[in-house]
C-alpha cells in the first residue's frame, strides 16, 4: 500500500464523536505526483517514487529536471519511493492526495526528530547524574564507563554523550482523526517527529490489520 | 497556522452568549447514560476564561453542601448546551481565583449594571 509525503503544520485539539478532546497533529498530507515506477522486470523491485511540494522546474539541477519532465513541467522539494506490489495501477503523473486515508485508520508517521544539539548522558541517555549540593562533587559526569583491564576497552555501543536529536524518527500506529481532502489535510491523533514545517512520510500502519482497513473502504 | 485556525473554526460555536469571570451562570450539560441522554445544570460563578479559538475554555465555581467545586468546560464543547446569565457580577479582576479563600457572605460578588445593548439579548433578571 502506498503512503504520501506531508509537512508537519502544528498541533491543536478537536472534539470527537462523544465530545472529548484529542489532541491533534495537522499535517499537510500531498498532493504527490507519481514521478516514476519501479517494476520487478526492470528494477528488480516494485514501487512508486512520488513527489511532493511543487517548486518551479528550472530550480531543479538538469539531469533531474530530464527525470521529472516525464511526469509534468514540475520540480519537487523531496521525491520518496514507496514500495507496492502492483506498481503498474499507478501512472506516472497521476496524483495522489489526503483522500488515500479514512478517518479510523491508522499511519505510521516518520519525520527527522527536532535536533538537540550535543547533550550530556543525563539528557541524551536519561543517566541519574549526582546531587548537586551536600558536598558532592559528581553532578551529570557519565561515570564509569566500564570495567578495568578486562576487557580494557569501552564496549561498543556504550551511551555517551554526544548529539542527539535530528535523527528518522517514526511513530507508529497513530490514529487518522480527520481527512479534509479539499484542504490536503490529516488530523492525527497525537504528535508526529519534527518541527512545524518538516517533512513528514504517511503510510499504513504496519503494526495494525490491513483487513479492518479493506472492509472499511 | 491559519491552515490550523480553519480545522479550528469547523467546530466551533457561533451562537455563544456573552458572560464575563464574575457573572453567575446555568451551563447545561449533556450527560450520556447508556444510549439515554439528559441534561445537567451546573450553576456558579465563572471564575476564569481561556482564550484560544477552539481551546477556549472557562471554570465555573459553585460551592455544594459546604464544599467548593469547580468544573472546568471547554467553551465549544458539544456537551456544553445552553449557557444562562444568571446575574452579571461586578468584578475587579479577569481571574477570580481569591473566591477560593473566601466562603459564605465575603464569597459573595456585587451585581453588574447591564446596560441595554442590541446585540446582547439579555437573559432573566434573575
Amino acid at each position: 500500500m502506498i503512503g504520501l509525503i506531508g509537512k508537519k503544520l502544528g498541533m491543536t485539539q478537536v472534539f470527537d464523536a462523544v465530545g472529548s478532546l484529542v489532541g491533534v497533529t495537522v499535517l499537510q498530507a500531498g498532493p504527490c505526483t507519481v514521478v516514476q515506477t519501479r517494476t520487478s522486470p526492470r528494477d528488480g523491485y516494485g514501487a512508486v517514487q512520488l513527489g511532493f511540494d511543487e517548486r518551479p522546474l528550472r530550480r531543479a539541477p538538469k539531469p533531474l529536471q530530464g527525470h521529472l519532465k516525464k511526469a509534468g513541467e514540475k520540480a519537487f522539494a523531496l521525491l520518496r519511493e514507496f514500495p507496492v506490489a502492483d506498481p503498474g495501477v499507478f501512472q506516472v503523473g497521476q496524483r495522489i492526495s489526503a483522500e488515500l486515508f479514512h478517518p479510523g485508520e491508522y499511519v505510521d508517521v516518520t519525520g527527522t526528530s527536532k535536533g538537540k544539539g550535543f547533550q550530556g548522558g543525563v539528557r541524551r541517555w536519561n543517566y541519574w547524574g549526582g546531587p548537586m549540593s551536600h558536598g558532592s562533587m559528581f553532578h551529570r559526569a557519565p561515570g564509569s564507563i566500564g570495567a578495568s583491564s578486562d576487557p580494557s576497552r569501552v564496549w561498543p555501543g556504550h551511551h555517551m554523550p554526544g548529539h542527539m536529536g535530528h535523527d528518522r524518527v517514526t511513530a507508529l500506529s497513530l490514529l487518522v482523526v480527520g481527512v479534509q481532502p479539499e484542504r490536503h489535510l490529516l488530523l492525527i491523533r497525537g504528535s508526529v517527529p519534527g518541527p512545524r514545517g518538516g517533512y513528514v512520510l504517511i503510510r499504513p500502519a504496519v503494526k495494525k490489520p490491513q483487513g479492518a482497513r479493506a472492509a472499511r473502504a | 497556522m491559519d491552515l490550523i485556525d480553519l480545522v479550528e473554526r469547523e467546530q466551533m460555536k457561533t451562537d455563544l452568549p456573552q458572560f464575563a469571570p464574575g457573572d453567575t451562570v446555568k451551563i447545561h450539560v449533556r450527560i450520556k447514560e447508556g444510549d439515554k441522554e439528559r441534561i445537567q445544570i451546573f450553576q456558579g460563578v465563572v471564575i476564569r476564561k481561556k482564550k484560544g479559538q477552539l481551546r477556549s475554555s472557562f471554570t465555573v465555581r459553585k460551592v455544594s453542601y459546604g464544599v467548593g467545586v469547580e468544573r472546568t468546560f471547554p467553551l465549544h464543547s458539544p456537551v456544553v448546551g445552553k449557557i444562562e446569565v444568571v446575574q452579571p457580577g461586578r468584578v475587579r479582576r479577569a481571574k477570580l481565583y481569591y473566591l477560593r479563600g473566601l466562603k459564605g457572605k465575603a464569597a459573595r460578588i456585587q451585581r453588574r449594571t447591564v446596560m441595554e445593548k442590541p446585540e446582547t439579548p439579555e437573559e432573566s433578571q434573575g
